[in-house]
């Protein structure tokens, strides 16, 4: 199985890298629609701005590719603004396009609380959820954003509150994200990884035997 | 639910090995940047900070290898910094492996910088350090490693610092740094009640009692120290046991 971090200059794709690699999992970067179209599951990792996240996307033709990889199912998860990128548009950028899987916005906190939220925080379970099988209710995961997405319909699996109530992971099928950063999240951090590992592992497993020539 | 205060331990270094020195003189050789990150990463260190607290052009290139082996070793965030004065160098050391940047000297001399800081990489990884020192009745930014006075107010930088694009405040009070004798509460408490952002309180840390004053009457919400992690005076799990006894919301697990 090949696992690709979308590469546009994130700072955080090295640790990513390193965190998965520590579990003994090899990835791969994705930095063309050809190596996205190839990738068997996706990481899109983020630190930054919207709006540049979102204009690097379209400038390198990364755009397309993402959108056609979710709608045909292959395991996507992304990381802080790469959830983010997920929704319509975001506070941070007005008039930048999101990838529009999600219809809702992405809104700056209110400041009723510090921002940026900085630290090491809790969840709060909506419902079952495959990314954080085996996680203890009272696990701690490390946040650094002023933006967030205040829902997510169904899809919202965790909650976290700080300033407001925001979608602290979300899961709709094959795609994944979370407003944390499981990458520097320690012990806790690394199953989040772990879970999506082998979620993507046994979809691609479950796709071979269904449509094996076209994924060796 | 609640945002956990957290505790941060620091490495001074001359870029190349970890160094301790009081009142920013009188350094000396205090172990290896990445030994001691491994070892805080697994006592639950909630992130750490790396300085080049000589900062000279001249063996950016050793430090830029200090932040690769440090962040190679962490499962936490980390912060680098030391002399950082253009976009630039703020690249090399996020790409080297830091999370967040610090500034200090050059903002301000150019606090524009700020703003080009946060504008390219978020103000969640920009870090405004301020050294600052009692003189008369407030408190003033000191420069350079804490050599240079510059008359400005160390709590009105703070908050045009903020305004302009820190994501964070890293406030050392040069009178309590290396003395152990406690963090300066008042002045963490006056800069954290005027700006909007979080504070890691930093200078003069020994006893528990004083991390739990710097989160209670010091309005802190990260607090740092350095020596007494290194030398194992202060245990990183002792301490966290002894902070949730007191109420204050801190990662155990």
């Amino acid at each position: 199985m090949k696992i690709s971090l979308v590469e546009y200059d994130a700072g955080n794709l090295p640790s990513v890298e390193r965190a998965l690699f520590r579990q003994g999992v090899q990835t791969e970067r994705a930095a063309t629609p050809q190596a996205i179209r190839a990738a068997d599951a996706l990481i899109l990792p983020g630190v930054g701005h919207f709006g540049q996240l979102m204009r690097t996307l379209g400038a390198r033709g990364l755009t397309a590719p993402l959108r056609d990889a979710i709608e045909r199912g292959v395991p996507l998860l992304g990381i802080c603004l790469g959830l983010q990128a997920l929704f319509t548009e975001s506070d941070e950028a007005p008039g930048d396009a999101g990838l529009g899987i999600f219809a809702e916005r992405v809104v700056a906190l209110p400041p009723t609380d510090k921002l940026p939220h900085m630290g090491w925080n809790q969840l709060r379970s909506v419902r079952s959820s495959v990314l954080l099988e085996g996680v203890p209710a009272d696990a701690y995961f490390y946040f650094a954003h002023t933006y967030a997405a205040l829902n997510a319909g169904e899809a919202a699996v965790a909650l976290c509150d700080h300033a407001a109530p925001f979608v602290a992971a979300l899961e709709r099928g094959n795609l994944f994200a979370v407003q944390f950063h499981p990458e520097k999240s320690g012990d806790t951090g690394a199953r989040v990884l772990a879970n999506f590992v082998a979620h993507s592992a046994a979809s691609a497993r479950s796709s071979s035997h269904t449509d094996g020539a076209s994924r060796p | 639910m609640t945002l956990a205060r957290r505790i941060i331990p620091c490495l001074d270094t001359d870029g190349e090995r970890v160094v301790k020195g009081v009142n920013f003189v009188n350094l000396r050789d205090a172990g290896d940047p990445a030994a001691l990150a491994a070892r805080y990463n697994r006592e639950g260190a909630d992130e750490l900070v790396v300085l080049d607290i000589a900062a000279s052009r001249d063996h950016r290139p050793t430090f830029l290898e200090t932040i690769r082996r440090v962040a190679a070793e962490l499962a936490i965030p980390l912060t680098a910094g030391g002399g950082v004065a253009t976009v630039d160098e703020g690249r090399a050391i996020l790409r080297a492996g830091a999370d967040k940047l610090t500034v200090n000297t050059a903002a301000l001399r150019r606090p524009a910088l700020l703003t080009e800081l946060a504008a390219e990489f978020g103000s969640q990884a920009v870090v405004l350090a301020i050294d600052a020192k009692r003189v008369g009745d407030r408190w003033e930014a000191f420069v350079r490693g804490g050599h240079d006075p510059t008359g400005c107010d160390a709590v009105a930088w703070a908050k045009e610092g903020a305004s302009r694009g820190a994501g964070e405040i890293l406030l050392t009070s040069m009178d309590r740094d290396g003395t152990r004798s406690g963090f300066d509460l008042p002045l963490t408490s006056a800069v954290s009640g005027s700006v909007g952002v979080p504070v890691i309180a930093s200078g003069g840390a020994d006893t528990p009692a004083d991390f739990l004053d710097v989160f209670t009457e010091g309005r802190a919400d990260a607090a740092l120290a350095a020596s007494i992690f290194h030398d194992a005076i202060q245990g990183l799990g002792e301490l966290k046991r002894f902070l949730a006894s007191r109420d204050v919301p801190v990662r155990t697990s």
